[in-house]
């Protein structure tokens, strides 16, 4: 595949491509159907998309409707609003329920950018991973999330998914030995000093902290946690275990995300030094994507350190 | 199951009246007003309306009932206890840790029950959402629910409101339990919403004002609500809080309150009177 596109571009392409093939596949949206790609979809079935206008509690409570009658909604909106602002609808009506519902969530983390702090949800993560039964999961390219978006489909229950405004390098399609399979995480690259366990956009990041890394002689491990929840424990506790530090990466608050689930996991099971990299306990502001996740340190460079420091406290 | 009509049905809601008020005084827990003011409402869709099979609460082409005012799950258990969906013994067990019944409806565990609810404002989307479900695959059944006036201070219900009617869902009937309190007071004071069906009919619903204890009043909007085409239908029936306790009718402070022993045998003595009027007539 090569080249780049946004995983909200992939979302809006495999929507289109696996409608014939499952037909109970129906879209919501909540006017924003241009920026969450599900415009493609709209277009070629009319009859399957439902505009809910600019009100995203009741598009989820819709959506469990139409879960409830036997059909598989995906409710998309941005992180914000269908995680943040529909977050008690997503627990009660979709959660508790355990209905077959597909929370979307675009435009997570910062790098929406321009729009700044009240677009730019850094809590979906772990608001969503709060919820009894629902799968988080969070593609790292746009070939991770073509094959998300059929396994959620064959997958019966409540699940989050999120996707990234930014394109992004297609790198996992020529990855030797990649698979996908929810609740599973890639291994992307091997390494014994460190390891760089990172969701989403972060995990491009991780491959090129890596070559940093690299070049001063630290090898560290990159795996790949497209699903926050159910976390894949053998694969973290094995890192923990052989790399004896991890360092976890997320375009989100480092509260209660990937973070603390590592964090959470790891002091119990095997406790080694775990740093989280990602957002710090602050709201987000405007500028491009990438004058954004420079301006909060989500670059190579900063991950890199944050595994020197990893390494560092090891060897206390 | 014969339709039952009338009196029949005035004798069965008083039954159900009667099981659901006896299930909180055990629980010493529950909300005895609002599940007395819709128990009516309850027993006409159960027992003349809907269609729907006991034995077999999953069929695909049963009505869908949503709860939306979850809390009078009490009055809905003992509706679908009635109706032969589990034992009537069971609703001794409302509310205690180890039943199927808990404090608001759960689809999950209890038959009959077509939505988790109890978070007001939330249950009229998903019974859209249904109903949007059979026009899209072209099924032929109905989806009911029942709001609080109450509950219609959450900004959700407007929103479901709008949607239904974009979508036409002439397949989808709506009541509204006007009982006029709410935990704090009279929803006149706390949030006035009236006139709440010009509001409804402003959204492109179509409305129908009834008192909500009168059964031929009740058939017959439902009867209209199933003639109506191109819109959904909003019943909004007057009732009263606490229906036929005595000393709960119209008392905002029997929202959620258990009545102790000797309160509910005053309950008790009062819908066995109606029962037995009723009976000899």
């Amino acid at each position: 595949m090569a080249g780049k596109i946004a995983t909200r571009g992939a979302f809006g392409k495999a929507l289109v491509n696996l409608a014939e093939k499952y037909p109970e596949l129906v879209v919501l949206d909540a006017d924003l159907a241009q920026a969450t790609q599900t415009k493609d979809f709209a277009a070629a079935y009319p009859e399957r998309f439902f505009d809910c206008g600019i009100a995203e509690s009741n598009m989820v409570g819709i959506a469990a409707g139409l879960a409830a009658a036997g059909l598989k909604p995906f409710a998309c909106s941005f992180a914000m609003f269908s995680a943040g602002r529909a977050y008690e609808q997503v627990r009660n009506s979709v959660g508790y329920p355990h209905l077959n519902v597909k929370i979307v969530g675009s435009h997570g983390g910062i790098s929406v950018g321009e729009d700044g702090a009240t677009h730019q949800c850094t809590e979906d993560l772990a608001l969503m991973r709060q919820i009894p039964g629902m799968l988080v999961v969070n593609p790292c390219d746009g070939n991770e999330m073509r094959l998300a978006v059929e396994a959620l489909l064959n997958y019966n229950g409540p699940a989050y998914l999120r996707l990234s405004r930014p394109a992004t390098e297609i790198f996992t399609d020529e990855l030797p030995g990649y698979r996908f399979e929810l609740g599973k995480g890639a291994l992307i690259a091997g390494g014994d000093d460190v390891t760089i366990a990172a969701t989403g956009m972060m995990v491009s990041m991780a491959r090129a902290a890596r070559e940093i890394l690299a070049a001063e002689g630290i090898s560290a491990r990159v795996l790949d946690i497209h699903t926050i929840k159910p976390l894949d424990e053998d694969l973290i506790l094995n890192a923990a275990f052989e790399t004896g530090a991890i360092v976890t990466s997320e375009e989100a608050s480092v509260l209660g995300g990937l973070g603390g689930a590592v964090v959470e996991l790891v002091s119990a099971k095997c406790p080694v030094p775990v740093i989280r990299h990602g957002v710090e306990d602050t709201f987000g502001r405007s500028g491009t994507a990438n004058a954004v996740l420079e301006y909060y340190g989500l670059t190579p460079e900063m991950l890199a350190a944050k595994c020197r420091e990893a390494v560092h406290l090891k060897k206390q | 199951m014969e339709k039952l009509y009338g009196k029949d049905l005035a004798i069965m809601a008083n039954r159900a009246r009667l099981l659901a008020v006896d299930a909180i005084h055990r629980a010493s827990s529950g909300h005895p007003g609002g599940s007395l003011s819709c128990a009516d409402a309850l027993t006409a869709l159960y027992f003349n309306e809907m269609n729907v099979d006991p034995t077999n609460p999953g069929w695909d082409a049963r009505d869908r009932f949503v709860l939306s005012k979850g809390h009078c799950a009490p009055a809905l258990y003992a509706v679908l206890a009635l109706r032969g969906y589990f034992p009537v013994e069971d609703l001794q067990q409302l509310r205690s840790i180890h039943a199927h019944l808990s404090g608001h409806p759960d689809m999950r565990h209890v038959p009959g029950v077509d939505m988790s609810t109890g978070s007001l404002g939330q249950g009229l989307s998903a019974a859209v959402g249904m109903a949007l479900a059979a026009k899209h695959q072209g099924k032929t059944f109905r989806t009911y629910a029942v709001l609080g006036d109450g509950e219609i201070e959450e900004g959700q219900i407007w929103e479901a409101f709008m949607a239904a009617a974009k979508w036409k869902l002439d397949n989808l009937c709506a009541f509204i339990d006007v009982n006029g309190l709410q935990i704090d007071g009279a929803t006149a004071d706390v949030m006035p919403s009236e006139p709440i069906d010009r509001k409804v009919e402003a959204f492109n619903w179509h409305v129908i004002k009834i008192d909500g204890h009168d059964f031929a009043q009740i058939l017959s909007a439902l009867a209209e609500a199933r003639q109506t085409k191109g819109q959904p239908t909003a019943i909004v029936m007057k009732t009263v809080k606490g229906k036929g306790v005595s000393f709960m009718e119209n008392q905002a402070g029997w929202h959620g309150k258990a009545p102790n022993d000797e309160q509910f045998a005053q309950a008790k003595a009062d819908l066995e009177a109606q029962i037995k009027k009723l009976e000899e007539n």
